[in-house]
């Protein structure tokens, strides 16, 4: 029995090693966030192997790959969200600006305020839509009075694009909304805390084509001012909205580059056949 | 013929029902004919057959057996002689009971006079009768239910559509037995009630302070006049409950977040178990705990600091109350807030809050509805709860809200009532209705109020 599971792993770990290093440049110039070597285990199970890879400010990063290949764990470790699972352990080094985030100084609570993320269904809390997008502002103290309040709601409801549809009923319940609105108030709860970098787990997932399409607008236009990395499964979303796009394979980023070499001219044999439908 | 036999028959008529019925099916169904083929699958037409066999004699059985004894006791009463219906009811109620205790022969029949020994062999003889005419009306009624039941298998008919609305109509009748159940209680307490409010004034019960409840039996007895201000156990109810929810809401409330928040797995495992013993302890165990050790415990401190406690007083009762009714509050809390989506959460983490400003902005609203109905489910067990209180905090009926004095409550004093030696008609017996009709009423208006508080502050996800 114990056999067999050592060579089932053992198979596994040397899949991995067959696939060798990252194709394609990892590090951009100036970036915002940087993995370097970082290993994610649950419990025994390695989830992620020696993964680098940057992330820069004013651009969408693209994290693509069949289910299962630790794209949304990565994602969960650039705002420390695997710290809530307790059996899940990082090693290597993942920064932000330049510092260590799991260094022991750094508080996970003022990092989540800096790396927002955005879930994969939408998330509001059962509060009003107002109140949704003031939790994080309240908490953080980011405004002086009630004025600076409304100011910082309206113009988080306003940057995610559905005040005009929500003005009139502030006080209404979030859930009330519909899934794209939902969505789209969760962004703007997160806006409200003035990261610095999005996350988005398949933020479209759960929706229909229209308000998906509503969102990858609303993500190409918070590029000016964000740096974003999104996990999608969809590859002509990631064809649309990224500048660069990641592929993942059981645990390894296989290839990186622009999006556009990446969907034209893929050098990886693996990265071909996925983005061509081959398997995934 | 016994009765244990006759149901074994008509369960036997019901199997052969079955057996009949999903044989004739079945027949449809392989002749291979297409117009043949029976709607439903051979085993509901087996299943309605059996209902039209079973139902009907089970009926027929029940209603017997509960009119038989009534039918027959006043056919008996009628053939006795003019002098018998002379006398006042409830001197016949017993030359009725003796009869029957002759017919049984709990009675020697040697001590009967000559009218009464004819009625018991006449009384005899007809339960004899309605033995076996029950048992044979039972019988063909189930055995024309399967006849009637077998002549509706033909391909057409809709057996699964009857079968599923048997059942339907067999989950209505157990629930409505509930409600049933509490109508009647609730109206046998008005009705006695409202015997009590024609010897005592509503106004007197429900606005008077003074509540001695002690009615003379003879007209001669002296310091028993009997009043009946309710107000005193009223306000001793409410403040023992008032202590013990004080106690048992935060305590059972923080004990739910650990468990559900903070503890791990394993911890999980033990100390949630450990906690639901303490509603298994038996009240009395509770009751002399804080008769014995918390009262004393009390009294001692507070003469310490120079208070003066009463050796029974609704502190100590409140404190032990509130301390058994915890595992309600967290055993129920623990539950909702568990249930709380994990999306929730990550949603609060993600955006920089703190685990314990999750819990309390996003967590515990959630939870809400739930955690009240905990809190709700304490307050109805603190109460109703008797014995922790006749045994720590008296039965004198103090009006104050001073928790060191000895209060009662109306429970205990619907106990003490009903205990007592008097008639069952007199007004002290009487006011244990009153009473429990009043108790109902608190506990329904509180119930409204808090589910309407609910229903305003929930926030519901999904």
């Amino acid at each position: 029995m114990n056999l067999e599971q050592d060579q089932a792993e053992q198979t596994i770990d040397e899949i991995v090693a067959s696939l060798g290093d990252t194709v394609g440049e990892t590090r951009v110039e100036n970036p915002k966030m940087s993995a370097t070597g970082v290993d994610v285990f649950y419990a025994d199970k390695q989830a992620i192997y020696g993964v680098d890879l940057d992330i820069a400010n004013n651009e969408v990063i693209a994290m693509i790959g069949p289910s299962g290949c630790g794209k949304s764990t990565l994602l969960r470790c650039l705002n420390r969200m695997n710290d809530t699972i307790p059996i899940c352990r990082v090693t290597g080094e993942l920064t932000l600006d330049g510092e260590d985030i799991y260094n022991k100084d750094t508080d996970p609570v003022l990092l989540r305020a800096r790396v927002g993320m955005v879930f994969q269904k939408p998330n509001p809390f059962p509060k009003s839509i107002y109140e949704n997008v003031a939790y994080g502002p309240r908490l953080h103290g980011l405004s002086r009075n009630k004025a600076d309040l409304d100011d910082i709601v309206v113009t988080s409801l306003r940057k995610a694009g559905i005040y005009n549809e929500v003005k009139d009923r502030l006080d209404a319940p979030g859930t009330g909304l519909s899934g794209g609105q939902q969505q789209r108030l969760c962004i703007a709860r997160t806006i409200a805390c003035s990261p610095e970098v999005i996350l988005m787990d398949e933020p479209c997932s759960a929706l229909d084509p229209i308000a998906t399409a509503k969102i990858e607008e609303l993500i190409d236009e918070l590029r000016e001012n964000y740096a974003i990395a999104i996990v999608t499964h969809s590859m002509q979303q990631a064809a649309r909205v990224s500048q660069r796009t990641a592929y993942f394979h059981l645990g390894k980023l296989v290839e990186v580059g622009d999006t556009d070499t990446i969907f034209t001219n893929p050098s990886h044999e693996l990265t071909e056949n996925y983005i061509t439908g081959r398997f995934g | 013929m016994n009765t244990s036999l006759l149901i074994l028959l008509i369960c036997v008529i019901t199997a052969l029902a079955y057996v009949m019925g999903r044989t004739r099916a079945q027949r449809y169904r392989n002749s291979g004919n297409p117009a043949d083929h029976p709607h439903s699958l051979p085993r509901y037409y087996g299943y309605m057959v059996a209902l039209w066999a079973g139902l009907p004699a089970l009926l027929v059985f029940c209603l017997w057996t509960m009119f038989q004894q009534k039918v027959l006791t006043g056919i008996v009463a009628a053939s006795l002689p003019a002098e018998f219906h002379a006398l006042p009811s409830g001197q016949q109620d017993l030359v009725i009971n003796d009869i029957k205790n002759i017919a049984i022969g709990n009675m020697s029949q040697s001590a009967a006079d000559s009218i009464r020994a004819d009625a018991a062999a006449r009384y005899k003889s007809l339960i004899e009768l309605a033995v076996w005419l029950k048992a044979g009306l039972a019988l063909l009624v189930g055995m024309v239910g399967l006849l009637w039941g077998l002549r509706s298998v033909f391909p057409a008919k809709r057996a699964r559509v009857f079968v599923e609305r048997a059942i339907m109509f067999f989950l209505i009748a157990c629930s409505s037995l509930a409600i049933l159940t509490t109508l009647g209680i609730v109206l046998s307490v008005l009705f006695e009630s409202m015997r009590f409010f024609g010897k005592v004034p509503f106004t007197e019960f429900a606005f008077g302070l003074h509540w001695s409840p002690q009615t003379p039996i003879r007209a001669d007895q002296v310091g028993s006049s009997g009043s009946f201000g309710a107000v005193p156990i009223f306000a001793g109810t409410l403040l023992i409950s008032a202590i013990a929810m004080t106690v048992a809401i935060p305590f059972g409330l923080m004990s739910a977040i650990y468990l559900a928040e903070y503890a791990s797995k394993s911890v999980r495992a033990w100390v949630k178990p450990l906690l639901e013993i303490l509603a298994g302890i038996p009240t009395v165990v509770y009751g002399f705990f804080a008769a014995l050790t918390i009262a004393p415990l009390l009294r001692g401190v507070g003469e310490s600091i120079g208070l003066s406690v009463a050796s029974e007083s609704a502190l100590a009762a409140g404190l032990v109350m509130g301390i058994m009714i915890i595992p309600f509050v967290s055993s129920l809390s623990d539950d909702v807030i568990t249930a709380v989506p994990q999306a929730m959460r990550d949603g609060s983490l993600g955006l920089g809050a703190t685990k314990s400003e999750t819990i309390k902005k996003v967590v515990i609203p959630a939870a809400l509805p739930g955690i009240v109905g905990g809190v709700l489910l304490a307050v109805s067990r603190a109460i109703g709860e008797t014995m922790i209180v006749v045994m720590a905090a008296g039965l004198a009926a103090n009006l104050t809200i001073n928790p060191l004095e000895a209060v009662t409550t109306v429970t205990v004093q619907i106990v003490t009532l009903l205990t007592g030696d008097q008639a069952f008609d007199s007004p002290k017996t009487l006011a244990a209705f009153a009473l429990g009709l009043m108790l109902f009423i608190t506990t329904l208006i509180l119930n409204i109020i808090a589910l309407r508080t609910v229903r305003k502050y929930r926030e519901a996800y999904e």
